[in-house]
């Protein structure tokens, strides 16, 4: 792996090897995925301290787990698509038998009693689970500042954040940590800190990856998704990942398509709509609107049809969004209450117990959004709030597939801004949640989205395009977030 | 719709069971008054006529056969909670007497 120069300000590692190099040379015998672990291990050791990308590094389960790939090489047998592939999980994945906190007080000193199936399903690829990465408590956030065990640094600006909720993950790969990363995203968790730290980070239909194993916050949104330096080594993990799971009701019991074969098909004929509300609302900064403009062109240049498009509901996204994920989060989050797992405070009757509880293991940000939920829900304001949104849930989904009659793929930024810097944003809530505008449309929709990085804002921090797909074509995602890394400066 | 009142945010944290000090009352009204006035954009649109969308994917009852299957070893659960006796989780008097 190679390195760039690691002044205080910056440990963003330079392109080292990707996940399809590690695991092709793993494969036939040309390297040892614990020589490899050990290169990334070394890595962590030197600069974790400038990032906390992590909450747990695992050194002793992955050098195991390294060491039974290199036996079954040596057996010859193949271990799979990820052979001796370093990967991290966001801690909100249960590892049975790790720590699984979600960086929160009420889950410290949780050891899970089983694996997600996003983990078993890595272990069987030849993956090597290296660590647990730091998120914003519960996945609630957009900086992983609102994290119990404090932020994590953008590897590109130390004194700026990764975003979040997933920017453990983010960081973790923007760093070479790790070439792979395991996120959640229920409204750009993934994509947000993706396009903050300039790396490729993807939400695919909702239902395609398996959330048995994933700690909930909103469950009609939640959806599992891969990091990774490149699209190619994206879609790898991404292939690794999905599938349909018993386990998971909301598992599409369709197949997932094949990504790998459409990569480099490139975009001659393909229809690309740039969405008007989303790169044009207030708040998104020209250093990135420019930039998106500018990937567009590139499209164009490489044979697409791209024009702009209005889908007017996506406007009111972001309002639907923040009355709907925290009310099934006031749901979710009432498991937090001291009886079978994780944190007690105790007192004097059960219900004391429940107060305390919650009261001093949950941070103020969760605690925000379950007021704000139970608000939502409650009676007298159901309709206005939770059924409202739910309607305009709706009449985005409908606004979408007119959108789609007419383009393939649609475009427009992943985040407003580029990386900010600590306490920007977090004293003011709505601030921060304004965040997600470009993100939760594609949520609420269900549909798959993802975000590439193309070019840097005034300060030389990345930008990210973000690619939104029908349900299902995670495969013409793919397909042109490749042709927009193949054409970025 | 008026704006959310520190009562009201008082009754939520009741009901969500949360204590809150009045130093965090005052901060939570304000911050929440401010998200849900955002909000106000769809509370103010006329969709009578649009059917509400719980969940993204139209799924049906979702069965599968009634099969025994095996479940979490009750020990390695039972590992997990706080406080354990006879098998159970063991919780303070939930009526306020001592057993």
């Amino acid at each position: 792996m190679s390195d760039a120069p690691d002044t205080p300000e910056n440990v963003a590692a330079t392109p080292g090897m990707t996940a399809h190099h590690i695991a092709a040379a793993v494969r036939n015998g040309a390297r040892q995925a614990v020589d490899v672990l050990d290169d990334h291990l070394a890595r962590i050791d030197r600069l974790e301290e400038h990032v906390h990308a992590f909450n747990l590094v695992m050194v002793d389960e992955a050098r195991e787990a390294a060491l039974a790939i290199d036996r079954r090489v040596v057996a010859g047998e193949d271990p799979g698509p990820l052979a001796g592939v370093p990967i991290a999980l966001k801690d909100n994945m249960c590892t049975r038998g790790v720590p699984t906190t979600c960086s929160s007080k009420v889950l410290e000193g949780w050891r899970p009693p089983y694996d997600a199936t996003v983990v078993e399903k890595l272990r069987a690829a030849g993956a090597v689970v290296v660590g647990k990465t730091n998120l914003d408590e519960f996945a609630m956030g957009s900086s992983t500042e609102n994290s119990a065990f404090g932020p994590t640094r953008n590897p590109h600006a130390l004194d700026r954040v990764p975003g979040g909720s997933s920017g453990g993950s983010a960081a973790a790969v923007a760093a070479g940590f790790v070439p792979l990363a395991i996120g959640s995203d229920t409204g750009g968790s993934i994509r947000q800190p993706a396009a903050l730290c300039g790396v490729v980070g993807a939400k695919p239909t909702y239902g395609a990856v398996s959330r048995y194993g994933l700690v909930a916050f909103a469950s009609s949104l939640d959806q599992i998704g891969p990091f990774a330096a490149d699209v190619a080594d994206a879609a790898l993990l991404m292939e690794v990942i999905a599938g349909h799971d018993p386990r998971d009701a909301t598992s599409i019991p369709e197949p997932f398509p094949h990504l790998a074969p459409s990569l480099d098909r490139g975009v001659e004929g393909l229809r690309i709509g740039l969405v008007s509300e989303l790169t044009e609302a207030d708040g998104i900064e020209y250093e990135v609107s420019d930039r998106v403009r500018e990937a567009a062109a590139a499209l164009e240049k490489a044979g697409a049809v791209v024009e702009e498009v209005s889908v007017p509901s996506t406007m009111y996204g972001l309002s639907a969004y923040y009355l709907i994920a925290p009310a099934e989060a006031s749901s979710n989050l009432a498991r937090y209450d001291g009886v079978r797992f994780g944190l007690r405070v105790d007192g004097d009757t059960t219900g004391d117990m429940y107060d305390h509880t919650r009261t001093a293991g949950l941070g103020a940000e969760v605690k925000r959004r379950i007021m704000l939920g139970t608000y939502a829900l409650s009676a007298g304001y159901y309709d206005a709030f939770y059924g409202k949104a739910q309607r305009v849930r709706t009449l985005i989904l409908r606004d979408f597939e007119a959108a789609y009659e007419r383009f393939d793929v649609l475009l427009s930024p992943t985040s407003p801004c580029t990386a900010f810097p600590f306490g920007a944003k977090s004293t003011d809530p709505l601030t921060m949640y304004l965040n997600d505008v470009c993100t939760v449309p594609s949520s609420l929709a269900g549909h798959p989205a993802m975000s590439v990085p193309f070019g840097v804002g005034a300060a030389g921090l990345p930008v990210g395009v973000q690619v939104l797909a029908p349900v299902l074509k995670d495969d013409l995602m793919f397909r042109v977030a490749a042709a927009i890394e193949a054409a970025a400066p | 719709m008026a704006d959310i009142t520190r009562d009201d945010v008082a009754h939520v944290a009741r009901l969500a069971r949360i204590e809150l000090t009045d130093e965090e009352l005052d901060t939570f009204t304000g911050q929440l008054a401010k998200v849900l006035q955002h909000a106000r954009d769809v509370e103010a649109l006329d969709v009578s006529d649009v059917p509400p969308t719980a969940h993204p994917y139209p799924l049906q009852n979702v069965l599968r056969p009634d099969e025994v299957q095996p479940s979490l070893p009750r020990d390695e659960v039972l590992a997990c909670a706080p406080a354990v006796e006879d098998d159970m989780f063991r919780v303070p008097p939930a009526l306020g007497e001592a057993p």
